[in-house]
């Protein structure tokens, strides 16, 4: 993993991942493991993006399929398929969520003034889930709040994301 | 009271037990000689009782660890020297305020007699102008007292009897004794004097051991030993000297009035100034405080019922796990030695290190779950004096029978179990037996029975309620239910279908409501709670000779005994108590209402089917009812025939909480974890069969 940015104060760590030939990243800190695509146990009721759950360890983890909750088009699951298992605070405790991308890509270091507002919509993905975009070596990386996301897809209580 | 308050008022319960703990090592530590930090140490530690006490309203513990604050107060700022004769007042203290913390842990009334003995004591102490540096001893002299020295068995209490008419009534007595070297030669035992005088009030026993001659001089037959006693009650002086009355006249005896606590003036002190400070004897008071607790279950029911954050294990229960683990240790390095060297010839050994592994397995989740174990003997332990009251408040005769207390069950269910039964009991006590008039008129006897039972059966544990009184009256349940449209008038319900209604909400058929029952909330409560459980309710009655209500728990909530079955590729688990049986239907047994909804014809009964494929959107192996499998399941007294393609074993499963990390899903009461780790759900019969019936938009009640 490259860091190319020198560590400025304001600056934050960034795990980009990509989905769908475009490149997205996360809040490092959020990242608790990463680990290979392993078959989930489907739950009745829940929307099409939640693909069920996992034994993480004892825990049981709903899993949630970023293509799908971001109307790409689903892809077929193979050995590169990874599952990137986030913490996040939720009104109810902390949880622990998987979500499957096409691959990892990069740690980044992002000075906080080089991400810049997103659009009102990026692609598919609603704007509400972005926290901006940052622009390093010619490469445009969509800044998720992975916060928000996980925590509407889970609980299923935002109607108005995609 | 809300869970929440609930568990802030068991932290101040713990929190408090703990204080006291700290000051009791604290006061102990002052003996031996006076040190800052520790006396701000106990302070600190009452004050936090006496406001917690007073935040959470036990006003009697906030009111009693006042006094005892003042008095540390008073010590912590040099203002008073610290006495071994205050500190005995103060771990006494300390002992009556565990016993009310106690108490009212338990939600028993606090018992105030060792409060208002002691609070008497520290009154005293506390008026005792002490100035800083006076020895003890000086302390005591310097105030003449009124007391009797006398020799036994001669009766003299008004020995000061203007004194007694200035500081109020006697609320006790100090008691010293000095027995004649000879006395055991009089066939005299100190110790049974003490105990007679401890069963007529509280009593405080302190040796004095000074007149003790070293060992090589002691002569065994004779008494050295002196005792300062303090008997804290209103005793009649009379009954204190006959308690004496064998005692040798060589034996010195002195009685002296101890005062109400308003006592202004001189107060009572000890006149023994020659004396060094006695040693106290902690064991003897500690007895002392125990004679006095009138409820000796109190202190076990408050661990019992207080603390639902932490768990009091037994020894044995923790040393067995420890033997478990340390053959855990041998069967891991047994199996370990395979890795480094396997030879085919080894696969014998090699299983045989893996059956006992699996053993070990066994026997360590047993264990576990062990330390889990409660009997219901703390559920049922509340009904002896439940019965006695509402009994007499209703003017009936009740003898109740409590029997399997030592059945063991999970913390968890035991705590949820109490407020169920306690229902059960005050119907079958209102409802079920009869007067005393109407009992003799059917030919019984005037007396009624009431029954608990507790045993184990299966995976399960059974608490029966059981009263030999008139039993359920199904014309006046049936009509009461058609009255209030929950039947069809013409409906044929089976025995079963009409006891059933009792549970519905609202139901009753009481024609008074009293302030016991028959409002008809309640019973619903009741099934909710047990189903909430995982464990289900039935009802046995028969007319004239009494009812049976028998409840299926669980007997733990962290391990369900349960079904595996297969629905197309996913695997679920059932809740094996809340399967009746699983048929293979024919089609003669199948039939179906208004083109949709399916019935199963189950014995007599007309169930509805639950297609689980439908319901969680599955594909199955066929739509065919006749191809799969139907299990009938039972939940809140209602009977479906879910469909599946096939049952797989039945097996122990752990349960995982499917909300921690995703929410709550209709019909999925958990999951859990199979051997070869991958995840399967486990399936919550009342909530499907809620789920399901949703979907249909029909009453079950109509159709059962």
């Amino acid at each position: 993993m490259s860091n190319a940015e020198s560590t400025q104060a304001t600056s934050q760590q960034y795990l980009s991942f990509f989905l769908g030939g475009e490149e997205y990243a996360t809040d490092i800190l959020r990242v608790q493991e990463i680990k290979g695509w392993d078959t989930v146990t489907r739950v009745p009721y829940s929307p099409d993006y939640v693909l069920g759950v996992i034994n993480l360890r004892g825990a049981i983890v709903p899993v949630i399929d970023l293509r799908v909750r971001f109307a790409l088009e689903k892809a077929q699951f193979d050995a590169a398929t990874v599952v990137i298992v986030v913490h996040v605070a939720g009104p109810r405790g902390s949880r622990i969520v998987g979500i499957v991308v096409d691959a990892v890509s990069d740690v980044y270091s992002v000075a906080a003034e080089k991400i810049q507002p997103p659009p009102d919509v990026i692609g598919a993905v609603d704007h509400m889930f972005v926290v901006g975009l940052a622009s390093l070596d010619d490469r445009l990386i969509i800044i998720l709040d992975i916060e928000r996301l996980v925590i509407a897809s889970v609980l299923g209580d935002n109607q108005a994301a995609a | 009271m809300d869970m929440e308050m609930e568990e802030i008022l068991n932290l101040f319960f713990e929190e408090s037990l703990e204080g006291l703990d700290t000051m009791e090592s604290g006061l102990l530590t002052l003996e031996d000689g006076a040190d800052r930090e520790t006396i701000n140490n106990i302070f600190r530690a009452a004050h936090s009782i006496k406001g917690g006490a007073g935040t959470f309203g036990f006003m009697e513990i906030s009111e009693f660890t006042h006094s005892v604050e003042t008095l540390l107060d008073e010590m912590r700022n040099g203002a008073r020297s610290i006495t071994p004769d205050a500190l005995q007042v103060l771990l006494q203290s300390v002992d009556v305020i565990r016993e009310m913390t106690q108490s009212a842990q338990a939600k028993t009334p606090i018992v105030m007699t060792g409060a208002n003995a002691l609070s008497g004591e520290l009154a005293r102490i506390l008026a005792q102008k002490s100035t800083p540096g006076a020895a003890p001893a000086t302390a005591a002299t310097a105030a003449p007292m009124p007391q009797a020295v006398i020799p036994a068995p001669i009766v003299k209490p008004e020995s000061a009897p203007g004194d007694a008419a200035l500081s109020g009534p006697i609320e006790g007595w100090r008691i010293t004794f000095a027995p004649d070297p000879s006395l055991f030669k009089t066939c005299n035992d100190p110790l049974r004097i003490f105990e007679e005088l401890g069963s007529l009030a509280p009593l405080e026993v302190t040796a004095m051991t000074d007149a003790l001659p070293a060992l090589s001089a002691l002569d065994p037959t004779q008494c050295f030993l002196r005792w300062a006693l303090v008997l804290r009650g209103a005793i009649d002086h009379a009954r204190i000297v006959e308690v004496f009355d064998w005692v040798d006249a060589s034996s010195k005896i002195t009685y002296e009035p101890i005062f109400g606590a308003g006592s202004p003036g001189t107060p009572p002190q000890r006149s023994t100034a020659e004396s060094p400070p006695p040693v106290a004897v902690r064991a003897a008071a500690t007895r002392a405080a125990a004679t006095a607790d009138a409820h000796p279950g109190a202190a076990v029911a408050a661990k019992a019922g207080g603390e639902s954050g932490s768990l009091r294990v037994a020894t044995e229960k923790v040393d067995a796990l420890i033997n478990l683990v340390g053959e855990l240790v041998i069967t891991q390095s047994m199996l370990g030695r395979f890795a480094e060297k396997y030879e085919p010839a080894d696969i014998e050994a090699l299983r045989r290190s893996l059956a006992q592994l699996t053993r070990n397995t066994r026997e360590l989740q047993e264990s576990v779950m062990q330390i889990r174990m409660l009997p219901i003997g703390f559920s049922f332990n509340r009904f002896p004096r439940l019965v006695h009251d509402l009994s007499r408040k209703l003017g009936k005769k009740v003898d109740l029978k409590l029997s399997g207390e030592n059945t063991e069950l999970d913390k968890t269910v035991l705590e949820k179990i109490g407020d169920p039964l306690v229902h059960l009991v005050r119907n079958a006590l209102d409802h079920g037996l009869e007067s005393p008039e109407k009992r003799l008129a059917a030919g019984k006897t005037e007396t009624g029975t009431l029954e608990l039972n507790a045993f184990h059966e299966g995976g399960s544990i059974i608490i029966e309620v059981k009263d030999d009184g008139g039993g359920l009256n199904k014309e006046r349940i049936l009509a009461k239910a058609v009255e209030r449209g929950l039947v069809d008038a013409d409906a044929t319900l089976t025995d079963e279908a009409i006891y059933n209604l009792i549970f519905v909400a609202g139901f009753s058929t009481a024609d008074t409501v009293s302030d016991v029952s028959g409002r008809g909330v309640g019973m619903d409560v009741v099934r909710r709670n047990i189903n909430d459980l995982g464990g289900h309710v039935q009802i046995f009655s028969v007319k004239g000779q009494g009812s049976t209500i028998r409840i299926r728990l669980p007997l733990t909530l962290a391990i369900l005994e349960g079904q595996v079955l297969r629905v197309g590729k996913e695997i679920y688990v059932a809740s094996l108590v809340s399967i009746i049986e699983t048929v293979q239907s024919t089609r003669q047994n199948l039939s179906c209402v208004a083109g949709r909804t399916e019935l199963f014809k189950h014995r007599t009964d007309y169930i509805p089917i639950i297609r689980l494929h439908d319901l969680f959107g599955i594909e199955p192996d066929s739509r065919e009812i006749t191809d799969g499998l139907l299990v009938v399941l039972e939940a809140d007294g209602r009977r479906v025939a879910m469909l599946v393609d096939e049952l797989l074993a039945q097996q122990q499963v752990v349960i995982k909480s499917l909300e921690t990390n995703f929410k709550q899903v209709p019909g999925l009461a958990g999951a859990t974890i199979h051997g070869d780790g991958t995840v399967a759900l486990i399936l919550d019969v009342p909530g499907l069969i809620r789920t399901f019936l949703e979907r249909q938009g029909m009453d079950m009640g109509r159709a059962a």
